[in-house]
């Protein structure tokens, strides 16, 4: 038996509450140099907690910052592994792209800095408009929604707002559904709800595309505004009627919004308008490289028709000769979406990931980002039940089907990942798919991490068919075993109590 | 394989339905709280809320996704039952008892007479784990 002296990073660490020594202090005020002022004069008596402070840490700045450093070490992240989120598209955030935003002229700008002062900056946006402009063959972009979600929502509203110029507020009025699949992300429907839409959703078909009989029978009720379609879709198949679905809809007076989550696997080698796609939002936290999750914020960029161009948020970052402004005269413009122009520093890194890859380099992503989940669906398909026969594109989905038989459920295979040293993959999304396991890789994954992947996917296979309970009782080498999640949600502890105070509640 | 008592009425949406006069009785059944996980939230409708057959009247959100409940009949609610939202576990421990989430005046006490028996019940959800 050791005393072992510092605690060891992979023991659990008490919170910061529980470090508290009484009487310790981060940090010693100077002596007073000035008249003192009777504290009743600067904040009055009921204003002022009566308890001496109880129950605020007493600590040292070394002792907070051991602590955060010591929690900051159980992270997992893309900088530690592999991390395949199907639908999240948690690609590499490259080093290069970190440093161009923390140029200190970009940084640092105000922005409500006149626009003769942040010409540099505008031209950021203007250059990254045009290259959206031409990856999505959609002529009109805004930069100013916040991520994917703000972005539907902006585009559904134009949607409106043109229909509502083309038919007149009264007819329009008459056009207020809004299809959706499926299969859709939930942002979807609540993007349409918000906008003032009703939803009705289209089903699937058993091979995992677009009801096109469905389709055509909402689409003849004469009341439909617009078709939103993830393509490919969340079952990671492109769908292959695109022309045929915006064919349908246009017929019948609507206008396709495609969700474009899924842009990693089209990036360079086909684009949403010449598919005939009216209006599409692009996640540049999925898609180009900027944080995503935690570490965002996100951003979403809407990019649309000609026909739809005058409807985009202002302010518009438009160029005259050689100087850059915004431009605010846009009277058909559904208005601002977010207070000045988005978020600035996820822009300059799009640019710089744009900008370093070249044409040739942004489509060898996507083809890498396809070869890979397709490597992995090749890898996988003896061992998982794979719901659907169409090649995927850039994710692939598998299900719990062929393990279930022996009790053990996704989220039992998932948490065994964890042992194996990798993040799980997203489980029980799409919602269709009983017991899905979403699996997306990205480009950033090479072949002897996609291999490691395979390997402990086909091991914990083996392991549902030999040992089911230690698949059904992992994680086993984590710190903390298996959470219960049912008692989180139900009955959530969401602020620190005294002891004393907790054991009484 | 799953609980599925003889005298309930069943609808395709995994909902049961127990005819008490002209009152229905109405919950999830075995299969799909199965299905669902552990039910973590059951949002309900308000008493004298009105439903057609087959809208949707609240949620069911388990730790895998939130799901809709639909009313197999249309009617107008005349009680819920206020104790899942302290206690939504029952839906998973007690579906066809103490989990049982609205009680509804049916308009039509026909409407019954289109829902399944247990045994097409217990066909249909076989059919469907294939």
């Amino acid at each position: 038996m050791i005393n072992k002296v510092t605690s060891h990073i992979s023991q659990n660490e008490h919170l910061i509450f529980e470090r508290s020594q009484g009487g310790r202090v981060g940090y010693r005020l100077p002596p007073l140099d000035v008249d003192e002022t009777p504290i009743d004069e600067l904040i009055p008596a009921e204003l002022r907690r009566d308890d001496d402070l109880e129950g605020v840490p007493e600590v040292s700045e070394v002792d907070v910052v051991r602590h955060f450093t010591r929690i900051s070490t159980w992270n997992y992240s893309i900088d530690l592994g592999m991390y395949p989120l199907g639908s999240c598209t948690m690609k590499y955030n490259s080093r290069l792209n970190e440093k161009v935003a923390r140029i200190p002229g970009f940084a640092n700008l105000h922005p409500l800095v006149h626009e003769t002062d942040a010409q540099g900056a505008l031209e950021v946006i203007y250059e990254l408009q045009q290259y959206l402009s031409e990856i999505t063959g959609l002529a009109g972009v805004s930069l100013q929604p916040a991520a994917g979600a703000h972005g539907e929502m902006t585009g559904v509203m134009m949607i409106r707002a043109f229909i509502d110029a083309r038919d007149g507020r009264e007819e329009s009025a008459k056009r207020r559904t809004m299809l959706i699949p499926d299969s859709a992300h939930g942002t979807n429907p609540a993007s349409a709800m918000l906008a003032g839409f009703t939803v009705k959703a289209i089903r699937s078909t058993a091979e995992g595309f677009t009801d096109l009989e469905h389709l055509r029978e909402l689409c003849a009720k004469g009341d439909v505004a617009g078709f939103m379609l993830t393509n490919p879709n969340t079952l990671g198949l492109f769908e292959k009627n695109i022309r045929e679905i915006c064919d349908i809809v246009h017929g019948a007076g609507g206008l396709v919004y495609m969700d474009g989550a899924n842009m990693n696997a089209l990036v360079g080698v086909a684009r949403p308008g010449d598919m005939g796609v009216d209006v599409i939002h692009l996640n540049l936290h999925k898609t180009f490289s900027t944080p995503h999750g935690g570490g965002g914020p996100g951003s979403g960029p809407c990019c649309c028709t000609k026909e739809l161009e005058p409807f985009l948020p202002v302010p518009r970052v438009v160029k005259d000769g050689n100087v850059f402004r915004f431009d605010y005269d846009r009277p058909q413009s559904i208005g601002r979406v977010k207070a000045f122009y988005g978020n600035f520093g996820m822009m300059v890194r799009a640019l710089a990931y744009i900008l370093t890859h070249g044409a040739e380099g942004l489509r060898e992503a996507t083809e890498a980002a396809v070869l890979n989940a397709r490597y992995i669906a090749a890898g996988l398909v003896s061992d998982y039940d794979k719901p659907f026969e169409a090649p995927p594109m850039h994710e692939v989905v598998f299900t719990d089907k062929r393990q279930s038989r022996k009790g053990v459920h996704t989220l039992d295979i998932a948490k065994r990942l964890i042992d194996y040293g990798f993040h799980p993959m997203t489980i029980y999304f799409p919602l269709i798919v009983q017991g899905a396991m979403l699996i997306e890789p990205t480009e950033s994954v090479g072949r002897q991490e996609l291999d490691q992947f395979i390997e402990a996917m086909r091991s914990i296979a083996r392991e549902a068919k030999e040992n089911p309970d230690l698949v059904v009782g992992a994680p086993h080498s984590t710190r903390i075993g298996r959470l219960d999640e049912a008692a989180a949600a139900r009955r959530p502890v969401l602020r620190w109590k005294p002891k004393e105070a907790a054991s009484a509640a | 394989m799953a609980n599925v008592p003889e005298d309930l009425h069943y609808s395709k949406d995994h909902e049961w339905l127990r005819v008490e006069g002209d009152v229905a009785v109405i919950g999830i059944t075995d299969y799909a709280q199965n299905s669902l996980g552990d039910v973590v939230y059951v949002e309900l409708p308000k008493p004298g809320e009105k439903f057609e057959a087959h809208e949707s009247f609240g949620s069911v959100e388990s730790v895998k996704a939130v799901s809709e409940i639909f009313t197999p009949v249309s009617g107008e609610v005349v009680e819920v039952n206020e104790s899942l939202s302290d206690e939504p576990e029952k839906v998973n421990e007690d579906p066809y008892g103490a989990g049982w989430m609205i009680r509804m005046r049916m308009n039509n006490p026909g409407e019954v007479d289109s829902l399944l028996s247990s045994v097409e019940y217990e066909e249909f959800t076989s059919a469907e784990t294939e």
